[in-house]
């Protein structure tokens, strides 16, 4: 099987890497905002100890 | 009663605040390596299906997410049952920190069903029993989280949403059983505790995997979720000055 072939998906292939794609981006910006979220909390936490 | 292990240590959020930050980068790593297996599986190892050709590869994703979403709703309900019956703070945070996630996965399942029922059902929705209680989960974990996001004062929030989300979870057995009870569009369970699977062991196996990957997934981002919900909620207390020294002196 070809890398076209594989990416084909056997005529699917806007069905299949739509849902696999669009899910790897959710949970990527997932993964971006809570990352963002805990080092805004620390940086407040810091703060509140500088006072 | 005496126990040689006190558990309650751990309710405090205090306490528990090392435990997440040691726990999650574990589940992190495992979740990422169960979903290469998966992905392995699914794409690489399972055959074509007889039937549905390579469109059913959606079913590696689609299935795992669709658990996981209510799954975590329990597990959510769960902590808000604690919340309000021992009046802990860690158990409100566990349900807060649960719903973004669970919001998350709800979401995949109905968009990857939505892309899987189009070459399938030949239509990307319809207005069918489980579809709908799917819908309606998405739309408990919005109402939880804006509810949340209304009061200010964190502890009404924790019983407000707490109330919210048990009321809500009686949705999670109408979806479960929704293909028994209506005989809508969506399929029954190809796979069940109580009999053996309709469909092929590799594939059964691709989905398990995949479904371990989605629940340790939720299980690190929680933990990293709950470790920034605690630094805001404390952050008036001596313990998280202390911390946040410590980072700082540790730079």
């Amino acid at each position: 099987m070809s890398a076209g072939d594989f990416l084909a998906m056997g005529g699917y292939g806007f069905y299949v890497w739509g849902s696999y794609i669009v899910a790897v981006v959710a949970i990527a910006i997932e993964v971006a905002a809570v990352r963002a979220r805990l080092s805004a909390a620390r940086r407040i936490g810091s703060e509140e100890t500088d006072r | 009663m005496t126990s040689s292990i006190n558990w309650f240590r751990f309710a405090s959020p205090a306490s528990f605040f090392p435990l997440a930050q040691r726990l999650a980068p574990w589940f992190a790593v495992s979740a990422a390596l169960l979903a290469i297996v998966g992905i392995y599986l699914g794409f690489f190892v399972a055959p074509t299906d007889a039937q549905q050709g390579e469109a059913y590869r959606i079913i590696f994703i689609h299935v795992p997410a669709a658990w996981v979403s209510m799954f975590i709703y329990i597990v959510m309900a769960f902590w808000c049952a604690m919340s309000l019956t021992f009046n802990t703070r860690l158990a409100a945070m566990m349900a807060q920190a649960l719903a973004p996630t669970g919001a998350l996965f709800t979401f995949i399942a109905l968009w990857t069903g939505a892309l899987w029922g189009k070459p399938t059902w030949g239509t990307y929705w319809a207005w069918d029993a489980r579809m709908t209680s799917e819908l309606i989960l998405l739309f408990l974990y919005f109402g939880y989280m804006a509810l949340r996001n209304a009061i200010d004062d964190p502890r009404r929030a924790d019983r407000a949403s707490a109330v919210l989300a048990l009321v809500g979870a009686i949705n999670v057995p109408i979806i479960y059983f929704s293909v028994k009870w209506w005989n809508t569009l969506h399929q029954g369970a190809s796979v069940s505790l109580t009999s053996a699977p309709t469909m092929a062991r590799i594939m059964v196996a691709g989905m398990l995997v995949m479904a371990f990957a989605a629940w340790f997934y939720a299980i690190a981002v929680t933990l990293l979720r709950v470790q920034a919900i605690i630094l805001e909620r404390e952050r008036a207390t001596g313990w998280v000055g202390e911390l946040a020294g410590a980072a700082r002196g540790a730079k």
